[in-house]
C-alpha cells in the first residue's frame, strides 16, 4: 500500500516523464493551485509550457476544526498544466491513475460535466469532474479565458485531490487516518493546523485589521499596476510581485468571508476589486511577454 | 436494405443533457434526400442513412444573354465569357440565351464539402475551442476522431487537424482504441468493444437491471445515466441502517442528485441500499460497490454532521442572520424579503401560523444543510421546524412553500402553506418587476415565469378569493394574465377560444374565471351553442357597423312575431343563468334574423332594434364574450 507521499512521488514522476517541469509549491497563500503564477500567468500568451506541482490550498471557510473526516481548511492539490493540450490528454491522464496503482479494468470511471469559473480571477474553462467509483478524484479543465484574456494555446488543467485519492487507495474513511509516510499518520502532520486555523479563521482573526490589510495590499497592487506603462525597461518590471499582491487580497477576502464579515452589499464590490487587480495584472504580464518575445 | 452513409463524430465526453438536442439537429442534416437516422453515446454522435444517390442528376441551366439589338459582337462576347461558341446561342424574345449543360456532382464530393459545416453548425448551449486558439473550430468538447463513409469509401474531411477515416474507438477502458469498421459491421464492432450505440438499448439495460435490484427508477436519472455511459451496468450497494434515522428527503437527495444513485424502497420506506449504474461491464471483485459505499457513507456522515450542527441554533434565532444572505443585489437581503412577505401574508389574511411560517421560511438558507444541499431549501426548513417543536401548520407551510416547482407539481397542501407560497412568489415578482427585471424572450434568470405560474396555480387550485387586480397591477398584471391563459390552456386543457372568451369580459378572481370556463366548456358541445355564438358575433358586427353605442329600447315599438317573441324569451332569462338556457334562444334568434330587417327604413324602429340586440348581448356577456368563440363558420373563412 502506498503512503500519501508515495502517491505524490509517483504522480510527479509520471508527469516529469511526460515533459513537465516539477515545481515546488508557491509560497503565498492561495485557494487553489490554479491561482499560482505557474498556472494563472503561464497559461497566458503563446509559449508552450508543461508543469506539475503540489499546492497546499487554503480555504478558510471549509475548515471544520479537524472534526470532519473529509473536509479540510487546507488540502493538497496536484496541479498539472499541459499547454497546449496534447490530443491524447485523457489517455495520459488515465495512465497517471494506472501509475498510482489503480487497475481501471476493475473500477468505474466517468467524466461528468463540470465547468470551472473563478470570478475573482476573470477566468473560466470547461471540463469535467472525474468520478472513480462515485468519488470525485480530479477536476479536468480546458482553460478558455484567464484574467479576462482569451487563451491562444488552450491548456488542459488537471487537478488531483490528493487527500481523497490517497484515502481511497489506502481504504480509510478519514483523511486523518491515512499514512503520510510509513508509520506516520496524516493527523500527526496536519491535525494541529486544521484545529488552530479553524479557531483563528472563524473566531479570532481581527476583522478591522483584515480590512486594513486588504486595503494596503490593494493599494500596493494598484500602484504597481499604474507604474508599468511609464517604466522604460519592461523586462525588469515586477509584474510577478504585482501578482503576489493580488493573491494577498484574494486570501484576505476569503478570510473575511469565513469570518462572516462581508455583507451582502459589500460582497459583489469586493469581488470586483480583486478581479480588477487580477485582470490588470494579466494584461501587463501578457504585454511583458510580448515585449520580451519581440 | 443496406445503409450507405455513416458519420461518427468522435469526441471527449459530451455533457449528457446536451446530447438529445444535438441529435435533433443532426436528424435534419441535408443528405440529398436520404433520411438521417441518429444515435449517440457520450463520446460519439452518429448519423446513418440509406438511399443516397451516387451522383446528383445532370441538368440544364438557361443563361440570359444580351439583347439581340446589341449586335453580333456582344453575342460573341457573351458566348465566350460562358465558354461556349456563338453558334450555341439561341434567341428568346428580344434576347440571346445560352442553354448550358451542367453535370451532376458525385455525392462523395458534395458531402466532403458540406459535412464540416454541418458538424460545426450544431448549436450547443456552451462551446469551447481547443486547438488553433480563437481561429480554431468551436464545439462542445474536442473532436478526436471522425468516421465518414459513403458505401465504405472514406469521405475525406478534416476538422481541427482531425482527418476522417474508417477507424473508430471502443469503450475507454474495455474496448480497443483503434477499430477499422465498415458501415455494415459498425454497430456490432462497437458492441464487441463494449459500446452500446443505441440510447434506447442502454436505457432498457439500466431499467431492467435497476428494477431487478429493487431500484426506485426515476425517469430523469435514467435519462442522465443513459447519456453518461457507453456500457451501463447496475450494481447494488448497502449502507448502515443507522443512517435511516436521517430524513428520507436528505438521504434521497444525496443518493439521487449528488451520487446519481437510485434509492431502494421496501414495503415501509427507504431500504438501506442503493443502486448505482457503472460505465463498465461488471464488478467481479466488488471494488466498485465498496468504493461507492465508502463515498455514500462519507456523504451521509456530512449530512448527519450538518443536521447536528444546525440544531444548535433554532430557525427562529436565525431570522436576523438572513440580513447576510443576498436575495438580489438591488433588492437587498432575505431579511428584507422576509419582512415584506410576512406583511403580505397579513394583508392576504393569513393567520398567526401563516405569519410564523413566513417569518421562518427562508431561515434554512443559513443552515449548513442547505448550503450543502441547495435543492432541499424549504424542505430542510420544514424538517427543522418540526424537530424544533413548531406546530404542524407552521412546519408544513415552510416545507411546502416552494411548491409548485413545475406545472405538474402539486400546490401546498394546507391553507397556511398556500398563502405563504403565494406571498413569497408575489413578492419576488413585484420586487423584480419593480426594478425592471422583467423576463424577455428566453431570458428569465430569476425564474419569474415559474413564480408566476406557481402563483396562478395556487390561486386556482386552492380556490383563493383574491381579485387578480388586487394582487398585481400594470406590467405585472399583464404578465400574470399571460400565465393565466397559459395555465388554463396547457395545464387544464381548455380550448384557447373559450379561454379568450372568458377573459375578454374581465377577470375578478381566478376561481370565478375557472367556474365560467367550466360553464362555457360544458355548454360548448350542445347543438345550439355554436350557432348562437355565431349569431352573437353577427349581432356584434351589426352593432359595430351601425356605430351603435347605447340606446333606449321601447317595448311598444317591437313588432309582433319573431321580434317580440325573442324579446320576451330573453328578458325572462336571468342574467347569470345557465348558458344552456341561453343556447335555447337559438331558434328564436335565427328566426329573428330570418324575418326581421334590422336596418328598417324608419330610423326609430332601426334604433329600437339595435337597442334590443345590444341589451340582449350585454345581458348574456357577463360569463364570456361569445364573439371570441371560433365557430365552424369562422373556420371556413
Amino acid at each position: 500500500m502506498d503512503t500519501f507521499q508515495d502517491t505524490v512521488f509517483k504522480l510527479k514522476r509520471y508527469w516529469a516523464d511526460r515533459g513537465a517541469i516539477i515545481q515546488e509549491p508557491y509560497d503565498v497563500e492561495v485557494g487553489a493551485g490554479t491561482m499560482c503564477p505557474e498556472t494563472f500567468l503561464r497559461v497566458l500568451g503563446p509559449k508552450p509550457y508543461r508543469v506539475a506541482y503540489v499546492q497546499p490550498s487554503r480555504r478558510p471557510a471549509d475548515g471544520r476544526y479537524g472534526e470532519n473526516p473529509n473536509r479540510l481548511y487546507k488540502h493538497q492539490q496536484l496541479q498539472v498544466i499541459l499547454k497546449p493540450t496534447p490530443d491524447d490528454v485523457i489517455d495520459q491522464y488515465l495512465g497517471s491513475l494506472k501509475a498510482i496503482g489503480i487497475d481501471l479494468s476493475k473500477h468505474d470511471i466517468k467524466f461528468e460535466e463540470d465547468n470551472w469559473e473563478a470570478p475573482t480571477l476573470g477566468a473560466w474553462g470547461v471540463g469535467w469532474q472525474v468520478m472513480l467509483d462515485g468519488l470525485e478524484i480530479t477536476q479536468f479543465t480546458y482553460f478558455q479565458q484567464c484574467g479576462g484574456l482569451d487563451l491562444d494555446l488552450v491548456p488542459a488543467e488537471i487537478t488531483y485531490g490528493l487527500e481523497r485519492i490517497s484515502a481511497f487507495l489506502q481504504g480509510v474513511d478519514s483523511v486523518y487516518d491515512m499514512e503520510w509516510a510509513a508509520g506516520v499518520k496524516y493527523s500527526e502532520v496536519r491535525l494541529a493546523d486544521e484545529v488552530q486555523f479553524s479557531v483563528y479563521n472563524f473566531e479570532m482573526a481581527n476583522v478591522d485589521r483584515l480590512w486594513r490589510l486588504l486595503a494596503e495590499h490593494e493599494a500596493e497592487c494598484k500602484e504597481l499596476l499604474a507604474g508599468y506603462d511609464r517604466y522604460p525597461e519592461k523586462r525588469r518590471y515586477p509584474v510577478l510581485a504585482t501578482y503576489e499582491q493580488v493573491l494577498k487580497c484574494s486570501h484576505l477576502f476569503n478570510l473575511l468571508d469565513a469570518r462572516g464579515a462581508i455583507s451582502v452589499t459589500e460582497r459583489v464590490g469586493v469581488i470586483k476589486r480583486v478581479r480588477d487587480l487580477a485582470v490588470g495584472t494579466a494584461k501587463i504580464w501578457a504585454d511583458q511577454q510580448q515585449q520580451e518575445a519581440a | 436494405m443496406s445503409l450507405d452513409f455513416l458519420l461518427e463524430i468522435g469526441t471527449e465526453e459530451i455533457p449528457h443533457w446536451m446530447i438529445p438536442g444535438a441529435l435533433a439537429q443532426l436528424a435534419k442534416m441535408d443528405l440529398l434526400g436520404a433520411t438521417p437516422s441518429v444515435d449517440a453515446t457520450p463520446r460519439r454522435l452518429v448519423v446513418r442513412a440509406q438511399g443516397l444517390p451516387e451522383r446528383t442528376p445532370d441538368f440544364e441551366q438557361v443563361v440570359k444573354g444580351p439583347p439581340i439589338t446589341a449586335g453580333d459582337k456582344a453575342a460573341e462576347g457573351f458566348a465566350k465569357k460562358q465558354g461556349a461558341d456563338a453558334s450555341a446561342l439561341r434567341k428568346a424574345g428580344n434576347y440571346y440565351e445560352l442553354v448550358k449543360k451542367v453535370s451532376g456532382r458525385a455525392v462523395q464530393d458534395i458531402l466532403a464539402e458540406s459535412l464540416p459545416a454541418a458538424i460545426l453548425g450544431i448549436q450547443w448551449p456552451k462551446t469551447m475551442f481547443w486547438t488553433g486558439g480563437k481561429n480554431g473550430p468551436r464545439f462542445i468538447r474536442p473532436i478526436r476522431w471522425i468516421v465518414a463513409l459513403l458505401r465504405d469509401q472514406v469521405i475525406p474531411i478534416e476538422i481541427g487537424g482531425v482527418r476522417s477515416g474508417n477507424i473508430t474507438r471502443g469503450h475507454r477502458i474495455l474496448g480497443a482504441s483503434s477499430i477499422p469498421v465498415t458501415i455494415a459491421n459498425y454497430e456490432s464492432e462497437l458492441r464487441k468493444n463494449f459500446v452500446i450505440l443505441a440510447a434506447h438499448e442502454r436505457r432498457h439495460k439500466i431499467e431492467k437491471e435497476g428494477a431487478a435490484l429493487g431500484a426506485k427508477l426515476d425517469g430523469d436519472l435514467v435519462e442522465t445515466l443513459t447519456y453518461i455511459t457507453e456500457f451501463p451496468t447496475a450494481i447494488k450497494g448497502d449502507f448502515d441502517p443507522a443512517y435511516l434515522a436521517l430524513p428520507a428527503e436528505v438521504l434521497t437527495t444525496v443518493m439521487r442528485h449528488h451520487q446519481k444513485y437510485f434509492s431502494v424502497e421496501d414495503g415501509i420506506g427507504l431500504a438501506p441500499n442503493f443502486v448505482a449504474v457503472m460505465n463498465t461491464a461488471g464488478d467481479p471483485e466488488g471494488l466498485v460497490k465498496h468504493g461507492n459505499e465508502r463515498v455514500l457513507k462519507a456523504r451521509f456522515n456530512d449530512a448527519r454532521f450538518f443536521w447536528n450542527v444546525d440544531q444548535a441554533k433554532k430557525l427562529a434565532d436565525r431570522v436576523d442572520d438572513l440580513a447576510k444572505v443576498t436575495f438580489q443585489a438591488k433588492l437587498g437581503s432575505y431579511k428584507e424579503k422576509t419582512d415584506r412577505v410576512v406583511e403580505l401574508v397579513k394583508e392576504l389574511g393569513g393567520g398567526a401560523d401563516a405569519q410564523r411560517a413566513a417569518l421562518l421560511a427562508k431561515c434554512d438558507l443559513t443552515t449548513e444543510m442547505v448550503k450543502e444541499f441547495t435543492d432541499l431549501q424549504g424542505v430542510v426548513g420544514g424538517l427543522y421546524a418540526k424537530a424544533q417543536g413548531e406546530p404542524e401548520a407552521v412546519y408544513r407551510a415552510i416545507y411546502e412553500h416552494y411548491q409548485p416547482l413545475s406545472m405538474e407539481d402539486s400546490i401546498p397542501s394546507t391553507r397556511e402553506g398556500q398563502i405563504v407560497a403565494l406571498a413569497d412568489k408575489l413578492d419576488t415578482l413585484r420586487s423584480c418587476f419593480g426594478i425592471g427585471l422583467v423576463p424577455t424572450g428566453s431570458k428569465d434568470p430569476f425564474a419569474l415565469r415559474r413564480a408566476a405560474q406557481g402563483a396562478v396555480k395556487i390561486l386556482v387550485e386552492a380556490g383563493l378569493d383574491y381579485k387578480l387586480d388586487s394582487l398585481a397591477q400594470g406590467e405585472l398584471y399583464a404578465f400574470l394574465l399571460e400565465r393565466v391563459q397559459h395555465y388554463f390552456r396547457e395545464v387544464r386543457g381548455f380550448k384557447y377560444d373559450e379561454v379568450n372568451a372568458v377573459l375578454k369580459v374581465g377577470v375578478s378572481t381566478l376561481k370565478d374565471v375557472e367556474e365560467r370556463l367550466q360553464h362555457v366548456s360544458r355548454v360548448r358541445p350542445t347543438p345550439n351553442f355554436e350557432p348562437l355564438a355565431a349569431s352573437f358575433k353577427r349581432i356584434n358586427n351589426i352593432l359595430k357597423q351601425a356605430n351603435f353605442t347605447q340606446g333606449v329600447m321601447h317595448a311598444e315599438l317591437l313588432e309582433d312575431g319573431p321580434e317580440k317573441e325573442l324579446y320576451e324569451a330573453y328578458t325572462k332569462l336571468p342574467a347569470n343563468g345557465p348558458l344552456e338556457d341561453v343556447a335555447e334562444l337559438r331558434p328564436l334568434v335565427d328566426r329573428f334574423f330570418d324575418k326581421i330587417m334590422v336596418n328598417a327604413p324608419d330610423p326609430k324602429i332601426r334604433e329600437n332594434r339595435l337597442s334590443m340586440l345590444s341589451d340582449m348581448l350585454r345581458k348574456f356577456s357577463s360569463i364570456a364574450d361569445f364573439s371570441e368563440i371560433v365557430t365552424s363558420g369562422d373556420q371556413k373563412l
